[in-house]
């Protein structure tokens, strides 16, 4: 049998295949199951969106920057947002910063349990996904209560927010917060004992800490690898402060480690959500900013805490009312970057499981 | 080869119209595959719409709900679609190879209810080799996902074809060795004998009988898993690791011979169980043999959707690692426990 000719060959997988989530190509040399090579190829998804904005008003930016990354949209609303009002001094109301930090957290929580879903599909487990739906649709009605829209929310506003939540948001949003973290612990029994999603997560992936540092890793990835880094806390933004709250760490980095991270940090973020309902007070919603405000001339480079990692606005202004230079930075594109140092030379069931771990979003990466 | 119930009364019947000889025969079996064949397809039609129904409610949705109450006839319209599609062939593909794949794989599927037992006397023909016949004939299927994948000339499907390969081979000597503990104590290969070997009691059932049954039933239930490509071994169609894997090329209806094909194995293996360990068509009288084996076996049915809407997917070499360090050694183990049993006498008489 030694004398019998084999040979490695390559296969694309995607741009369209079911577990790349998006339009993402990766070009595998395997020999046979094993993946001696993964290149990955983006830019399927490019769509300028810095160059568009830069011929926006800031307040035009707003919308187009909801599709940078759409599952969190807020935070990307957010964070430009905050740029802005960093570079002209404006000061938030404290009733648009509590309304900020309930979306922020809610969005969090949705893109946790869309990772969630997708990666147990992912690893073959098709029921959970729609589990993960179902309870994320609870709070997709809240933002489509709160601003009209589930997806692209155009609601974080420079100064504020555009609107304020209605009166029936409180309570339902409690309920919401109560029944995600019940959940959770359903999700945590219905899989983490299973001795099959062991066997394929347990071990898989591992990515130790200082690798995950130089590639730039960040947010539930690299605590996932141990190293305590979350900057809510160590870069403070908003009012993060006035909240009780933990920052799960796991220490092996394995794709195990990635998945309960997450489920932890719905958990948190759930008390984040509850701390806040219980803390607003009334008051105005948005500082008074012109549609063509022009902050100063300057530049910041200002970042958050997002679902996927740091996400960051680099912005230029040269003091008209069109930012001059805006870069934004995802958290997923370091990630997949890292694709190939850790997925080289396992299965592809394998590779599928890490790409899976990793909550890639395309359009992050490829802007 | 000893011909009981329906064929023998249909052999009576047609001699009364004056057929006699080779042509009698060939008459009564052409009848027999016919009705098998109609039965066969009806089932595969319902088990389709009865998987989608029972995942829609695992799942929080309802499933089909369009056609007809509660979507009855939803695989029906799906299988008219499928018959009016467009046969994609790619260029490069094996033509020969590309073309007989799923004619194979659908009669290998087929041919295994030759020697099933619907009921007392429902039976085509009991062959005095039966189980060994349907362990033989089901493993055409395994060369015909081959073929699929090779002729195919796709690399996703070749990965597939590969891979149901290799778990096939595997998963047959688990499967073939629980076996043989239940014709260790049927002292027969024949599907009749064996169900014969439980009438009575349900306590004769060989689950409850044979010392360790209930091992054999569950090595015998991954076995059949394995066998019939179901998630978590649903290695061969991965669809997020390999699309679709050895059908990727494949439309229209070849396609849903594919298809069929593996709900027929659902079948096919919930009925070798129900044979083997829970009495075949026995149970109280006064109900129809033939209802008490779809009975049991639509229940053990059951079980197979909900284990496959259940689990995870295993990986390629956890998966043949399973196979042989764990599963072939146990099941081993089984027949020598069994035998030393048998030998001694320590089991629940008839």
């Amino acid at each position: 049998m030694s004398n019998l000719r084999t040979e490695e060959f390559d296969i694309n997988m995607g741009p369209h295949h079911p577990s790349t989530h998006g339009v993402c190509r990766l070009l595998l040399t395997m020999d046979g199951e094993k993946v001696v090579k993964v290149v990955p190829y983006i830019g399927y998804l490019h769509r300028a969106i810095e160059k568009i904005c830069e011929n926006r008003t800031y307040a035009m930016c707003i919308p187009i920057l909801d599709r940078f990354e759409y599952v969190t949209a807020m935070s990307c609303n957010y964070v430009f947002s905050l740029a802005a009002e960093r570079l002209s001094g404006i000061e938030v109301p404290e009733r648009a910063e509590y309304l900020r930090v309930i979306m922020l957290e809610l969005n969090r929580i949705a893109s946790h349990l869309i990772f969630f879903g997708t990666t147990a599909m992912d690893i073959g487990a098709l029921t959970p996904f729609l589990y993960a739906l179902r309870e994320r649709e609870y709070i997709m009605d809240l933002f489509e209560m709160t601003c009209g829209q589930r997806l692209t929310y155009n609601y974080i506003r420079v100064g504020g927010v555009s609107k304020d939540i209605p009166n029936e948001f409180t309570p339902k949003c409690r309920e919401t917060v109560a029944t995600i973290s019940d959940k959770v612990e359903e999700y945590k029994r219905l899989l983490n004992g299973n001795p099959i999603w062991k066997m394929r997560t347990i071990g898989v992936g591992k990515l130790d800490a200082d690798l995950a540092l130089a590639y730039g890793v960040s947010g539930p990835i690299l605590r996932a690898s141990g190293v305590d880094y979350d900057l809510r806390r160590d870069d403070p933004y908003s009012i993060y402060d006035r909240f009780d709250y933990n920052i799960p760490i796991y220490q092996n980095g394995d794709v195990y480690d990635r998945y309960m991270i997450r489920l932890d940090e719905i958990q948190e973020s759930c008390k984040i959500v509850a701390q806040a309902l219980d803390q607003i007070e009334d008051g105005p919603i948005r500082a008074k900013v012109s549609p063509n405000f022009k902050p100063a001339a300057g530049e910041t480079y200002t970042r958050i805490e997002n679902s996927r990692g740091e996400m960051g606005v680099y912005l230029v202004s040269d003091g008209t009312k069109k930012p001059f230079r805006v870069k934004a930075r995802g958290g997923s594109y370091p990630h997949l970057q890292l694709l190939p140092e850790i997925a080289t030379n396992c299965m592809i069931a394998d590779l599928v499981a890490i790409f899976a771990s990793f909550d890639v979003i395309l359009p992050e990466v490829d802007r | 080869m000893i011909a009981v119930g329906i064929t023998v009364a249909l052999k009576e019947i047609l001699a009364s119209f004056g057929l006699s000889g080779g042509l009698l025969s060939v008459v009564t079996y052409a009848i027999l595959a016919s009705a098998t064949f109609g039965l066969l397809s009806v089932l595969a039609l319902f088990l389709v719409w009865w998987e989608r129904k029972i995942a829609g409610h695992m799942q929080q949705r309802f499933g089909p709900m369009r056609n007809g109450w509660h979507g009855w006839y939803q695989t029906l319209v799906d299988g008219l679609k499928l018959l009016q599609k467009e046969d994609v062939r790619v260029a490069t593909r094996d033509k020969v190879v590309f073309f007989w794949a799923p004619v194979m794989c659908f009669i290998a599927a087929f041919a295994a209810y030759i020697v099933i037992p619907f009921g007392d006397g429902l039976i085509v023909a009991d062959l005095n080799i039966g189980i060994l016949y349907i362990m033989a004939i089901t493993t055409f299927t395994v060369i015909s996902l081959l073929m699929a994948g090779w002729g195919s000339n796709n690399k996703y499907a070749l990965l597939g074809g590969m891979r149901s390969a290799a778990q096939v081979v595997s998963y047959e000597v688990p499967m073939v060795a629980s076996i043989l503990v239940v014709v260790l104590y049927a002292g027969s290969l024949s599907t009749v004998d064996i169900v014969n070997s439980q009438a009575g009691n349900f306590l004769n059932w060989n689950i409850f009988r044979v010392p360790y049954g209930p091992l054999a039933f569950l090595t015998y239930l991954v076995a059949a898993i394995a066998e019939a490509n179901r998630t978590p071994f649903d290695l061969a169609e991965a669809e997020q690791e390999l699309v679709a894997g050895f059908n990727i090329e494949y439309s229209g209806m070849k396609f849903a011979m594919f298809f069929l094909a593996e709900f027929i194995n659902l079948f096919t293996v919930s009925a070798i169980a129900v044979i083997l360990f829970f009495g075949g068509w026995h149970g109280f009288e006064f109900i129809p043999s033939f209802v008490w084996f779809f009975l049991k076996t639509f229940a053990v049915v059951f079980l197979l959707i909900m284990i496959r809407w259940t689990y995870p997917r295993m990986r390629v070499d956890q998966l043949m690692e399973f196979a042989w360090k764990f599963l072939v050694p146990l099941t081993f183990l089984n027949i020598i426990i069994a035998a030393i049993f048998k030998h001694f006498g320590w089991y629940w008489e008839l």
